[in-house]
């Protein structure tokens, strides 16, 4: 306990160091808060509201992109190796990482939700409970994915490859950066199975609708399954030599990873809940009164194409 | 062996289909300084590695103070303190902070005030870890080895890439501990550390300890003698150099030949005059005092260096 105490101290300090760091954890999310609550929403509250949500939701997942390139520069040149002479465990070593990153995005956070309600007017930034839990399994969860990614590359250049090919789905697919609505029905059938989605739509459902964190147990429980899941897998792929290899059997066990939000994914492409209550949202900016108290409640009805929000056009 | 601290036994490491280690044996006495010397492939930084609990071996036991390094793990890297080979720190760590990090892992331990007065990097405390010179670096590593007041030292390569005064520099820091009766077990390819620092070598080859002892008593073991080491224009047979008057012993070592001698002058005379017969040329001639490296040459017929 103490020595991942002492090594979440150091992980945050050295965060603060680093001018890669720095612009990813603050400059970058501060732009996206300030181009879509500023920019787009156009000064209209309920519009910037809906954004609130999928732009906390980019920022919480941004997570990975730093944690796996810190994780492999310390395997690559040789850091681990010297803590792995010192009674240093690998859980000390990935718990503290993703710690500090807790500790680094929390604040970021509050900083956007207060600027959301004082600059932008949105209404309400929701239940409180509900935000925090799906901040926190956030957090946790996409990075544990980072350390996962870094553990199943051999060389920055596969990091940041693997880091693209993840990072792209899920911020185009799953509502973090175009609403769901907005995208083909099949494409929002394949978000279905992307834990961002979750992400995104408990987040914005919590923002819009006020909703419980009761009422987004699907989503604070899957993420939590998933982030325990990640966790699990980063420790069994740990490395702490460079020259180690990970073994291919071992990869195959990344897929495993996938495992809850295929299922998720199957249950949700029958049920329609999320779709349902991402449509609900996306009208919820045209029509500020009739926001329905519980996401499931929106209207199955397409919105009419006329309705669409102007502000909503991808060019 | 009045009280081994360390104990390699037929030690054996695979890597894929080589085998790095073949069978390694010795062991260290607490308050030893002991040198694995040999070239760099030898199988020297595997085994030191195997004793630290930083990889598993194939084959054989090995136990550090009392403990399996496998199994033990835990217990022993409060014990033990290393100064890697091709480790680092994290650039934007400075060197206070960093002997502060590692000294809180420990349960007992020294005072990173005091390692810094003694190791010279008082004036270094608050600078990055990038910042610090080759020399500087290594002093840490070596100040952070003995972070934990650990029983057994691993100095795995300790000057390798340094300038010659900053190796001196090592030593001194090294002869230090030697006096304070630390147990050391250092690896290295350089001749002179070895002589110098350390109680006892083991010369280490191709995964296998080919010679053990004292210095002084390998040295002795192969014969004592000067070595006088020439090249010549033209080639000439080892045989004919060898029954020349006073030369020991002769092998060709890389287009050079490499003579063994109880009686230096006898040989250098005898040595000249046969090449005028031959009408072959003196290119250079090398004198030098037995050292390690002739016990290298003798059981390998390589050289030790590059």
């Amino acid at each position: 306990m103490k020595n991942f105490v002492a090594l979440t101290r150091m992980r945050i300090r050295l965060a603060m160091r680093n001018k890669m760091f720095f612009f990813f954890l603050i400059v970058m999310p501060f732009a996206f808060f300030f181009l879509w609550l500023g920019v787009i929403a156009k000064g209209a509250p309920q519009v910037a509201a809906f954004y609130l949500g999928p732009v906390l939701a980019f920022n919480v997942m941004g997570s990975f992109w730093g944690l796996s390139a810190a994780l492999v520069t310390f395997r690559e040149q040789g850091i681990l190796r010297r803590f792995h002479v010192t009674p240093v465990t690998a859980s000390d070593m990935l718990a503290s990482s993703i710690v500090a990153n807790f500790i680094l995005t929390v604040p970021m956070v509050l900083v956007e939700l207060f600027l959301a309600r004082a600059v932008f007017h949105v209404p309400t930034i929701g239940n409180p409970i509900s935000l925090f839990l799906l901040i926190s399994v956030g957090i946790i969860s996409f990075s544990s994915l980072g350390l996962v990614v870094a553990s199943v590359t051999n060389t920055m250049q596969e990091t940041q490859v693997l880091n693209q090919l993840l990072w792209l789905p899920l911020i185009f697919l799953s509502g973090a950066t175009l609403p769901l609505s907005f995208l083909p029905r099949p494409v929002q059938r394949i978000g279905l199975f992307l834990p961002a989605t979750y992400l995104v739509n408990g987040l914005q459902q919590t923002i819009v609708n006020s909703a419980t964190a009761w009422s987004r147990y699907a989503e604070i429980l899957s993420l939590a399954v998933w982030a325990c899941l990640t966790f699990f897998l980063s420790a069994q792929l740990f490395r702490w030599e460079p020259e180690a290899r990970t073994p291919r059997r071992a990869k195959l066990l990344v897929a495993a990873t996938a495992i809850p939000f295929l299922l998720l994914g199957i249950v949700e492409n029958r049920t329609d809940r999320i779709l349902l209550e991402a449509k609900s949202a996306f009208l919820s900016m045209t029509s500020p009164m009739s926001v329905p108290k519980t996401g499931a409640a929106g209207s199955p009805s397409k919105p009419a194409t006329g309705e669409k929000p102007p502000d909503l056009d991808p060019k | 062996m009045a009280n081994p601290i360390l104990q390699v036994e037929n030690l054996v490491k695979r890597y894929g289909d080589v085998e790095a280690v073949r069978g390694v044996s010795f062991s260290v006495e607490e308050g030893e300084v002991f040198g694995l010397l040999g070239p760099n492939g030898a199988g020297k930084t595997t085994t030191v590695e195997i004793l630290e609990g930083l990889r598993d071996p194939d084959g054989g036991r090995v136990s550090v103070c009392g403990l399996d390094p496998q199994r033990e793990s835990a217990a022993l890297k409060h014990e033990i303190g290393a100064a890697l080979q091709s480790t680092s720190l994290p650039d934007k760590l400075r060197v206070m902070e960093a002997l502060r990090l590692f000294a809180s892992f420990y349960k007992r331990g020294r005072k990173p005030e005091e390692l810094l007065q003694r190791f010279g990097l008082e004036d270094k405390r608050n600078a990055f870890y990038k910042e610090l010179s080759g020399g500087q670096k290594q002093r840490l590593a070596l100040a952070m080895a003995l972070v934990n007041d650990p029983k057994v030292v691993f100095l795995d390569e300790p000057t390798a890439g340094l300038d010659p005064q900053v190796r001196r520099e090592i030593y001194d820091i090294i002869e230090e501990l030697r006096c304070e009766k630390k147990t050391i077990l250092m690896t290295t390819h350089y001749i002179e550390e070895a002589e110098r620092l350390c109680d006892r070598v083991a010369i280490v080859d191709h995964g296998k300890v080919i010679a053990l002892g004292t210095p002084r008593e390998l040295k002795a073991h192969s014969g004592g003698a000067t070595r006088i080491e020439v090249r010549l224009s033209k080639p000439e047979s080892n045989g004919a150099l060898k029954s020349l008057e006073g030369v020991a012993d002769a092998r060709e070592v890389d287009g050079a030949y490499v003579l063994h001698s109880m009686r230096p002058p006898q040989a250098i005379v005898s040595l000249v005059k046969h090449l005028e017969s031959e009408g072959n040329e003196l290119v250079s001639l090398e004198i030098a005092t037995p050292s390690l490296e002739d016990v290298f040459i003798e059981m390998t017929g390589r050289r030790l260096r590059d």
